[in-house]
């Protein structure tokens, strides 16, 4: 069967052929499927921009292609710009990128430029303003007259508007406190069930996209270093530390207390966590 | 004189565009700040950290009330100049506050227009950027380096001003871990080593914990104030006003919960096994 998006050998050169030429990508290959959620973590500089950007077209390949259903998105200019609609980028601090008079137009921006149907627009502007929790009268005031959160929701139910395929989204919830945190996850989360859509999320917290993501991108010096379910790559703590990245909270308490003999397998949720302790703790009792 | 700042009775709302009403954020908080001390001041958004920081170096005037820098009024236009030189500010982006185009000539605007002699303002860029570990980088230029060096470079232009107090506005929310980590540090060794007065805004409650004092923010209201160990121990209180505690008192918290009887003030991962490992053991 062929995968939702396949990337295969992307490479990526910035200034190419100047003493500073730069691999932002270096062979990278990968495949998603419809309705997953990827959570892709990496520090500065290990090319997750570049990634991200390659994923809707807005840097071409130096090598290497990106198949969305099995079509390459450069094959022709239809193609390409076809990919920019069903690829969803929402940028870092996205609010920074609203322009219009009105909450409505701003979301409405979107598909406004797909040529939708003015009815059309309007049923995707209510819907996707309400899936970020936006009331209709806000959708009629300035977004530059908004909370720097709600901003945030006007930014990214803009991008949903358009009901992209895939969702990318580059630290969605920085900045915000961990109510604002938790709501914009859910939101996300919400949309992805709805619309069966590919979520990718780009976070430094370590804690959400582990307890968020199904699989993980890691990426580190301009190649994927790993890529896995959570469990599976929070094993790897020791190699993660030395790429500059943390590894949950929690799964360190847990690896100091596997460390200390306690029979327990290292977690990265509280739920997992809680489980895992009230059953130690039942199994005591009973001895 | 051992306070740093002292906040008496502070009024504060921004105007109302139109017909809107005020926004008011203060109507009488009270907070006074030890020379030398590290405070971390968490709330949501909105709940006024941002614009209690603008009044520690007077970017704004209280509506009521008195805000003193150094026993300095912060509405006497006269102490303006010699507040601002005590209290520096670093903000959260570090590309809207880097001015030139090669490293040290960025850390030597602040003491240039200070009106310093130019062998003291070298003296004092190379400390400065010694003291942020971004000496190496001195001639090299801002736009290039990562965004954990930038905001080095930001605390680097504020403390050649030498103030006697930093206050710095979620300094790492634009930061990776790795960035995050080497702003920490720098914060930490400049209040430990220079004794100088730091403010910590942040929205991560792991920094928070790595201060003396904890503060947190909520309505224009001080909801609470202590060590971190006696702030993050009030889980119930954090999680109405819309924070969390540190994802190990969390824990805590939950499994007491499930019949457990831990205590909640343990942030450290190692600490917090080690109670859990002290609860579980046959």
């Amino acid at each position: 069967m062929t995968p939702f998006i396949e990337v295969k050998n992307l490479t990526h050169k910035y200034s190419a052929g100047t003493p500073f030429e730069h691999t932002a990508l270096d062979d990278v290959s990968f495949s998603l499927e419809r309705g997953e959620f990827i959570g892709v973590i990496g520090h500065t500089g290990s090319g997750k921009s570049t990634l991200m950007q390659h994923l809707n077209g807005l840097l071409k390949p130096d090598s290497g292609e990106i198949l969305l259903d099995g079509v390459d998105i450069w094959q022709d200019k239809k193609t390409t710009r076809q990919t920019r609609f069903r690829v969803g980028l929402v940028f870092q601090y996205p609010e920074y990128q609203l322009f219009e008079e009105t909450v409505y137009k701003d979301i409405a921006f979107g598909p406004k430029n797909m040529g939708l149907k003015a009815d059309e627009i309007d049923r995707r502007v209510k819907e996707s303003a309400a899936a970020v929790g936006l009331s209709d009268e806000q959708l009629t005031v300035s977004p530059f007259d908004l909370s720097g959160g709600q901003k945030r929701r006007v930014a990214i139910a803009g991008v949903l508007a358009m009901e992209p395929e895939l969702l990318i989204l580059d630290e969605p919830t920085a900045g915000l406190d961990p109510a604002g945190r938790e709501e914009i996850l859910n939101y996300i989360d919400s949309y992805r069930k709805a619309k069966h859509a590919t979520i990718m999320m780009v976070s430094h917290s370590m804690g959400d996209v582990a307890r968020m993501a199904d699989r993980l991108i890691v990426m580190n010096k301009s190649k994927i270093a790993l890529m896995d379910t959570p469990a599976e790559v929070f094993r790897h703590a020791d190699e993660l530390v030395q790429m500059g990245l943390n590894i949950p909270v929690l799964t360190q308490v847990f690896m100091k207390l596997k460390q200390l003999g306690l029979p327990v397998e290292p977690v990265y949720t509280q739920a997992q966590a809680v489980k895992a302790l009230t059953a130690l703790k039942g199994g005591n009792a009973d001895a | 004189m051992d306070k740093a700042i002292s906040v008496e009775h502070l009024k504060f709302a921004y105007p109302g565009v139109d017909d809107t009403p005020d926004i008011v954020v203060f109507e009488d908080l009270n907070l006074q700040i030890k020379q030398g001390s590290f405070v971390a001041v968490l709330g949501g958004n909105g709940c006024g950290k941002s614009t209690l920081a603008k009044h520690f170096n007077s970017i704004l005037l209280p509506g009521g009330g008195k805000v003193y820098v150094y026993g300095m009024d912060t509405s006497d236009p006269e102490k303006l100049i010699a507040i601002r030189r005590c209290t520096g500010m670093v903000f959260q982006n570090p590309d809207n506050q880097i001015v030139a185009n090669v490293v040290e000539e960025d850390v030597a605007f602040g003491p240039e227009n200070l009106g310093i002699a130019s062998p003291e303002i070298r003296n004092r860029v190379d400390r400065a950027l010694k003291q942020v570990g971004m000496y190496s980088y001195r001639e090299h230029a801002p736009h290039l380096l990562s965004g954990g060096q930038k905001q080095r470079v930001a605390i680097a232009g504020v403390i050649a001003m030498e103030p006697k107090c930093i206050v710095l506005d979620e300094p790492t929310a634009m930061l990776d871990p790795r960035g995050r980590r080497e702003v920490m540090d720098t914060i930490l060794k400049l209040n430990a080593e220079k004794g100088i007065t730091v403010v910590l805004i942040t929205h991560h409650m792991d920094e928070a914990a790595q201060a003396q004092r904890v503060v947190v923010l909520h309505q224009g209201k001080v909801a609470a104030d202590g060590t971190p160990r006696e702030v993050f121990s009030q889980v119930e209180l954090l999680h109405s006003i819309g924070l969390a505690a540190p994802d190990t008192a969390e824990l805590c918290w939950e499994l007491n919960k499930h019949g457990f009887d831990l205590p909640l003030g343990s942030l450290e991962p190692d600490e917090c096994a080690q109670i859990l490992y002290e609860a579980l053991k046959v």
